[in-house]
């Protein structure tokens, strides 16, 4: 391990934070909410650390995927221990515990509160933490690989141990380049978004912060009713943002900056996702039915949680944890699917989910006619045996990881089984709302601080990918070279 | 620059490493996926899987927005096609390498027909680099720029010689010949030195200096200056034969031994002014017996590495006075090997991709910058650019003493109109010049960027 590196990277990815803690300041200032000040302190104090963290360079600046993955994980840890600390000074949320909590679960687009009643904060901090989720949508490396004049060649697996998905394909040869047209792509789509709820006459503040939490598919909302105060038409801008949020960025490059458009519409797996979003919806339409005085509401509101669900946002315009449980279920499962790779959305990834389908079909096959040789196919692309092997494991790890989490849960003795199942699956996945204690008219202010570091710890494996997180309890990694 | 490289062996991870520092868009494609992994982990470039002679696969590496493509695969059709596919689908330059000597023999031709932009035959190139050397002894390494016309030569400092502790100030006056040292490798490291520099022995120098007072130079510092006029190779493989005939041309005796009797039968077919003996290189009496004690160049072309470095070490202790060159095709750590005293190693893939680069940088050049031509000196360590100087450089007409240019570059040499001028601090450099600059920072794209 060479800690010069990860200091100087941690350095950098703390200047970017400080920048961006401006935000709040100023939305602060605006309202004239002595809380903005907490801001702009942990602004200079995180900009003065940075500096003192980057004045030196390192000696060499070669590093191997050991560096890349440690300084990824600590980085998110970093930014989220930074960024929970101006709830903590400025009182909006005292305990240092919660504060990390809302802030992770800010970062890694969860949306999971500990907060009893989101509208007695600041202005400031209700910004911040809509924020978080739009920074941590397309991920802070990303950002910083986007702006940060950085060399070298191994940028390529900071970029990699960030982005969600089975394999990573650079959209053109330069990372920065990749990175900068993802962030112009994001960029550009939440701009599209502000100005269609502002159209549809949502105030700004709640339209910036709507947004934010669409576009990085978080789900924390301004008001204590989620999205449930808002008109319908409001609700169904927010529905097909967090749909589009949760496709593929790659099928936004072929469209809008490809040679070849068609490629964006050949995506298997953005296929799937929407098929997914079409059945589910139907299904949780009819179900729901006689909750609703109309069939156009039961298919609206049905639409809007299935959006909400599979993209792992987690905002809902009623709660669905009265409605029946076969909806219930199938929401449940959505949870699990999640949205595609290379989108801002969290969970297993359809793409996954397909390599998986397609494994339990080969390996079936392969009883009837045991000689028989396949290959996985996914976009016509043959799949690598190590892709299909990866994806397999992944699936092992996720499951040994949210077992593991859940027992600690039952530890507590406070909830029942669903609670903390459902508690496990909406922060794993990086969703937000459960069901019964955890569902989307309650919040996670209950569970104990152990449950609490728990949750934390899979929302950061969740967005993460597992790995680098994992990683971190290895002890080789942190031996000197 | 958007470039595609086909092909991720030794050749193409040397192109890949160095376009991409350099900064240019570069995707690589192979048909082997770990051979992709391995360099989109190691380079910021982008990875294809797949044939490279597809249009798909060509497309999805960004054929249509291509600058250049080569096509370094191991076979010689595989590269062809490639490039006449891309030549076909991006309209770009494209460059092959074929080594296949039916094939070279026709290479004008095919050039033409596919429109090639260059094609690099690996062997040839190889041959063309050990026939320079055996020309010109003690020298371990030559460099041409100018098209030829000017010679950067790297010498190490034997020992007792007059230039060890010899400040470069006092180095025209001492050995009495105009010499420029343009760059000095000391243990590892390369240094572009300044008046002050003292030398000492066992630096290795690259200088520039008057063909014609070559030899006197060489003599003044203690170097034995002789023409060598026979040479014996072990290994008759092709880059044997292209090298047989390049020395045969230079009336240079040449011996082969070959283990093989049917390719024996072959160079002596094809080469009738050389002595072709079948026998086992690591037989030491038929070695002596054929001369190995008394000849004075010993080249080693075996296809092992080990063989290779062996017999050379060999012929170093039986024959000191020979100059030896050593082929290596894969092992090349230069820092154990410099120590054994192989005399000049070669690394045909490394010559290949340096041919290559250099048409790389040259055609960039005509897109915007003002380098005629790069040359790698010092293994890597250094650069030595051609620039073509235009009115608007900032560096004419100011005297080179007062030219304010930073630490680590020299101005190697100054070429005005046909004729090569020697720079002192009194020279200016003018319009329509070509300004030699040896540098050890990379990636200078005008003449404005030698200035602090």
């Amino acid at each position: 391990m060479h800690y010069q590196i990860v200091r100087y990277i941690l350095g950098m990815v703390m200047k970017v934070e400080a920048v961006l803690l401006l935000l709040p300041f100023l939305a602060g200032l605006v309202y004239r909410e002595p809380q903005a000040f907490s801001f702009l302190i942990m602004a200079i104090v995180s900009a003065v650390a940075a500096f003192a963290m980057t004045f030196k360079k390192p000696a060499k600046f070669v590093f191997y995927p050991r560096e890349a993955i440690v300084s990824v994980s600590l980085s998110w840890i970093l930014i989220s221990i930074v960024g929970a600390l101006p709830f903590v000074i400025n009182g909006d949320i005292p305990s240092f515990t919660n504060a990390l909590f809302e802030t992770i679960s800010g970062f890694t687009t969860t949306g999971a509160s500990i907060l009893e009643d989101v509208e007695a904060l600041s202005h400031a901090s209700l910004f911040w933490r809509s924020f978080t989720h739009w920074i941590g949508g397309m991920g802070v490396i990303v950002f910083m690989l986007a702006i940060v004049p950085m060399t070298g060649g191994y940028n390529a697996q900071l970029m990699r141990a960030e982005s969600p998905g089975p394999t990573f394909g650079k959209l053109v040869p330069k990372v920065k380049e990749s990175a900068k047209i993802l962030y112009l792509i994001y960029f550009g789509m939440t701009l599209v978004q502000i100005v269609l709820l502002l159209i549809a006459k949502m105030p700004l503040f709640d339209a910036l912060c709507m947004t934010f939490g669409s576009a990085g598919t978080g789900g924390f909302g301004v008001r204590n009713t989620s999205a449930a105060d808002y008109t319908m038409l409001q609700q169904a801008i927010l529905t097909i943002f967090m749909i589009l949020f949760g496709v593929n960025f790659n099928a936004y490059y072929y469209l809008y900056l490809g040679k070849d458009k068609k490629q964006a519409f050949e995506m298997e797996e953005v296929r799937w996702y929407l098929i997914i979003i079409a059945i589910s919806t139907m299904l949780i339409a009819v179900n729901v039915r006689s909750y609703f005085s109309s069939a156009f509401e039961a298919f609206h509101h049905a639409f809007f949680q299935v959006g909400s669900i599979i993209t792992t946002t987690g905002y809902s315009t009623v709660d669905f944890d009265v409605w029946p449980t076969l909806s219930k279920g199938i929401l449940v499962l959505l949870m699990f699917i999640g949205a595609c790779a290379g989108s801002t959305g969290g969970g297993l990834k359809v793409s996954r989910v397909i390599i998986l389908w397609k494994s339990v079909r080969q390996q079936v096959s392969q009883y009837l006619h045991p000689k028989s040789v396949s290959v996985i196919k996914v976009d016509s692309h043959t799949q690598e045996k190590s892709v299909v092997t990866g994806v397999l494991v992944y699936f092992a790890l996720y499951a040994f990881l949210f077992v593991g989490s859940m027992f600690v849960l039952m530890l507590d003795g406070r909830q029942d089984l669903l609670t903390d199942f459902t508690a496990v699956t909406a922060t794993f996945n990086n969703i937000g709302p459960g069901l019964a204690g955890v569902g989307p008219a309650k919040n996670f202010n209950a569970l104990s601080v152990l449950s609490k570091y728990t949750l934390m710890f899979d929302m950061l494996a969740g967005r993460l990918e597992l790995y680098p997180m994992l990683m971190l309890f290895v002890p080789s990694v942190w031996k000197k070279h | 620059m958007r470039v595609i490289v086909i092909g991720g062996g030794k050749v193409g991870q040397t192109i890949i490493r160095h376009l991409s520092t350099e900064g240019h868009d570069v995707a690589v494609i192979d048909t082997d996926s770990s051979v992709i992994t391995d360099i989109t982990d190691n380079y910021d470039v982008m990875g294809v899987v797949g044939n490279g002679a597809s249009y798909s696969v060509q497309k999805e590496a960004g054929i249509e927005d291509a600058n250049l493509v080569i096509a370094v695969t191991d076979s010689d059709e595989l590269n062809l096609l490639c490039c006449l596919f891309a030549r076909k689908a991006g309209g770009c330059n494209t460059i092959a390498r074929v080594r296949n000597p039916l094939y070279s023999s026709e290479i004008r031709y095919i050039k033409e027909e596919l429109g090639l932009s260059m094609t690099i035959n690996p062997e040839y190139a190889a041959a063309l680099e050990i026939a320079r050397l055996i020309r010109v002894p003690s020298a371990i390494k030559i460099e041409t720029f100018a098209r030829g016309r000017v010679e950067m030569l790297q010498v190490v400092i034997p020992q007792n010689s007059v230039l060890d502790g010899c400040s470069l100030m006092n180095i025209s006056s001492k050995v009495g010949v105009n010499v420029l040292v343009c760059a000095v490798e000391r243990g590892g490291d390369v240094i572009i030195p300044n008046g002050q520099f003292v030398l000492r022995q066992g630096d290795t120098i690259s200088i520039v200096a008057d063909p014609s007072r070559q030899r006197h130079f060489f003599t003044k510092i203690g170097i034995n200056y002789h023409r060598i006029s026979n040479t014996l190779i072990i290994g008759g493989g092709t880059i044997a034969y292209y090298l047989a005939k390049e020395l045969i041309a230079a009336h240079i005796d040449v011996k082969i031994i070959e283990r093989d009797e049917h390719r024996c039968e072959e160079l002596a077919e094809l080469l009738p002014e050389a002595v072709v003996i079948n026998a086992d290189a690591t037989d030491q009496d038929m070695l002596m017996e054929e001369g190995l004690d008394s000849c004075e160049s010993f080249v080693t072309l075996t296809g092992i590495d080990e063989e290779n470095i062996f017999l050379s070490l060999f012929a170093q202790q039986k024959n000191p006075n020979a100059k030896i060159i050593t082929k290596t095709n894969k092992i090349a750590i230069d820092s154990i090997i410099g120590r054994l005293n192989l005399g000049s190693m070669i690394h045909p893939k490394d010559i290949t991709a340096e041919y290559i680069l250099r048409y790389v940088r040259a055609m960039q050049n005509t897109i915007g910058s003002n380098v005629e031509t790069l040359y790698n000196i010092v293994e890597h360590k250094a650069e030595a650019l051609e620039f073509n100087i235009q009115a608007d450089a900032p560096v004419i007409g100011i005297p080179l003493s007062e030219l304010k240019t930073r630490d680590d570059v020299l101005i190697a040499c100054i070429f005005r109109s046909g004729k090569i001028i020697q720079p002192n601090g009194q020279s200016r450099i003018q319009e329509g010049d070509k300004v030699i600059v040896v540098t050890t920072k990379k990636g200078f794209g005008d003449i404005k960027d030698i200035l602090a």
